[in-house]
């Protein structure tokens, strides 16, 4: 699958469309989880007089899991379902015959540019996805809840390590993988006509959904197991 | 002497078909299928809708696995190749698709050159000049090139695909209901490209068609398949397989009616199964 790299003008439509034309979308969902998050936390954080903590809540629940899974979802909802739909209809309109009988390799010439687009830039999308959540908590909790900046990121410090950072980018070269494999399994396999593209289209990103969760939850005990053998006596 | 005749014909067929059957789930389609046809000639594929030609002519190029039987391309069994060689015995195919099979999101230019940079060794110079002689050829002006499918009528798409498949200069050409939905003076357009193509190049062609004035104009060879449901018991799929001249004295009344296009009992039986509905 991978003997030959992938010619430049297979891949750079794919990076483009994963890894530029995704950003503002995945940015804008981030920013809003940031401040959601803050909005809901606050309130029960305040309850019992933790506010100051809300740094740390914030920021950790962003960079271990709805960073990475939004960026995947929000990929699995607008990359994933599109390449789909783009080859099913090729599949439907014996474009991907037309690729055998020319001697092209279907597998090679249209899976494997998507697939190293995902993996490449999913990564990209999630640190994007982490860093406007990050500045969208930080804003709403600094300009209308109040909370000291000094006391917001020093907590924020606390609970939010490195190996953090680390389990959010390794969760999402999973999810990346996952979320172009099926897309493109799910062109691959389109059933015929209209119906059959729409299909393909909503099959791939529930199953890209569902597989994203599952892999969310595997990978999440498979890192804790791993950090707490790392660091015996550690809190993960 | 037969067995002379037999040899010498097995040995110049360049397509050799043997025993071929192809099962999709538990729907039979071909069974049985054999069929060699030698360097340079074009056979025409008739067979009312379902009955397996275009199953035949994929099987041919090895987009569809034979469940039994074997396919040989110039004494090469191509059940047996692996991808890489497949891919490369490919370029010595053209594969006309019912609807040109044209890829979208490329320029037209660009699709006619697809199997130039794929597969070729070319300077972008000269395959700018083999994409426009091959454009010229089908008889489409150079001003096309920068166009999408989207933007040319059925017929100049057609001729795209045509420009496609000719561009590696194959030895086999494979025309998938090469007029099918083109108006009579399009379709008539492509039969002399199909005539001309012969004429300019030592070319074997397989045309599947429904259009008897096709299969008229340019076969030197017709085959006619049947559905595998509606054949007798023990009866081959291929009901017959002579010349043009043959098929138009042909007795058997399942030919007659195909080329003279009438649907004979088959209206009874559609009446019937729908009243069985």
């Amino acid at each position: 699958m991978f003997s030959r790299f992938p010619k430049g003008e297979t891949l750079w439509p794919n990076f483009y469309q994963v890894g530029v034309s995704s950003l503002p979308v995945v940015a804008l969902t981030g920013t809003f989880i940031g401040v959601v998050l803050a909005l809901q936390s606050s309130s029960q954080l305040g309850h019992y007089g933790l506010t100051n903590q809300l740094g740390g809540v914030i920021n950790l629940t962003l960079v271990r899991e709805l960073g990475p899974v939004l960026a995947a979802t929000m990929l699995a909802g607008r990359v994933g379902s599109a390449m789909a739909a783009e080859l099913g209809t090729m599949r439907v309109t014996e474009q991907i015959d037309a690729l055998s009988a020319m001697g092209a390799d279907p597998i090679h010439y249209l899976v494997v540019p998507r697939f190293l687009a995902c993996l490449l830039f999913i990564p990209t999308l999630t640190i994007m996805a982490d860093f406007m959540g990050v500045a969208g908590g930080y804003f709403y909790s600094n300009i209308w809840l109040n909370i000291d900046q000094h006391y917001y990121w020093t907590n924020s410090a606390k609970f939010v390590n490195n190996f953090d950072l680390f389990t959010g980018i390794l969760k999402s070269l999973f999810f990346g993988s996952a979320i172009s494999l099926i897309s493109c399994y799910q062109g691959f396999n389109c059933k015929p006509g209209a119906e059959g593209v729409g299909k393909a289209a909503t099959s791939s990103f529930v199953f890209a959904f569902i597989v994203i969760l599952i892999l969310d939850l595997s990978l999440g005990l498979s890192l804790k197991a791993l950090y707490e053998s790392w660091y015996p006596g550690g809190t993960y | 002497m037969m067995i002379e005749q037999l040899l010498d014909q097995e040995q110049e067929s360049i397509v050799d078909v043997e025993k071929l059957s192809v099962t999709f789930g538990s729907q039979e389609v071909l069974k049985d299928i054999t069929l060699r046809i030698p360097p340079g000639q074009t056979l025409a594929l008739l067979g009312e809708s379902g009955c397996g030609k275009t199953v035949l002519m994929k099987s041919i190029i090895g987009l569809v696995k034979p469940t039994v039987g074997t396919i040989e391309f110039d004494g090469e069994n191509i059940n047996q190749l692996t991808e890489r060689q497949l891919s490369r015995m490919r370029l010595r195919y053209g594969f006309i698709f019912q609807n040109a099979a044209l890829f979208d999101s490329m320029t037209i230019g660009q699709n006619v050159a697809f199997p130039l940079r794929q597969h070729g060794r070319f300077s972008d110079n000269q395959i700018r000049e083999m994409v426009l002689s091959r454009l010229s050829e089908v008889g489409l002006p150079d001003s096309v090139v920068f166009k999408k499918p989207a933007e040319l009528s059925g017929g100049m798409r057609k001729r795209v695909g045509l420009a496609r498949a000719l561009i590696m200069n194959p030895e086999l050409i494979m025309y998938d209901e090469p007029t099918t939905g083109l108006d009579p003076i399009m379709s008539d357009v492509i039969n002399e490209l199909i005539l001309r193509t012969r004429s300019r190049n030592p070319v074997t062609s397989i045309v599947v068609t429904h259009d008897m004035h096709t299969a008229r104009k340019v076969a030197d060879r017709v085959v006619m398949l049947i559905p595998r449901q509606r054949l007798d018991p023990g009866e081959n799929q291929v009901i017959f397989d002579g010349s043009v001249k043959e098929l138009e004295t042909c007795r058997d009344r399942r030919v007659q009616q195909f080329v003279n296009g009438e649907a004979g009992e088959r209206l009874m039986e559609m009446r019937a199964n729908g009243h069985d509905q």
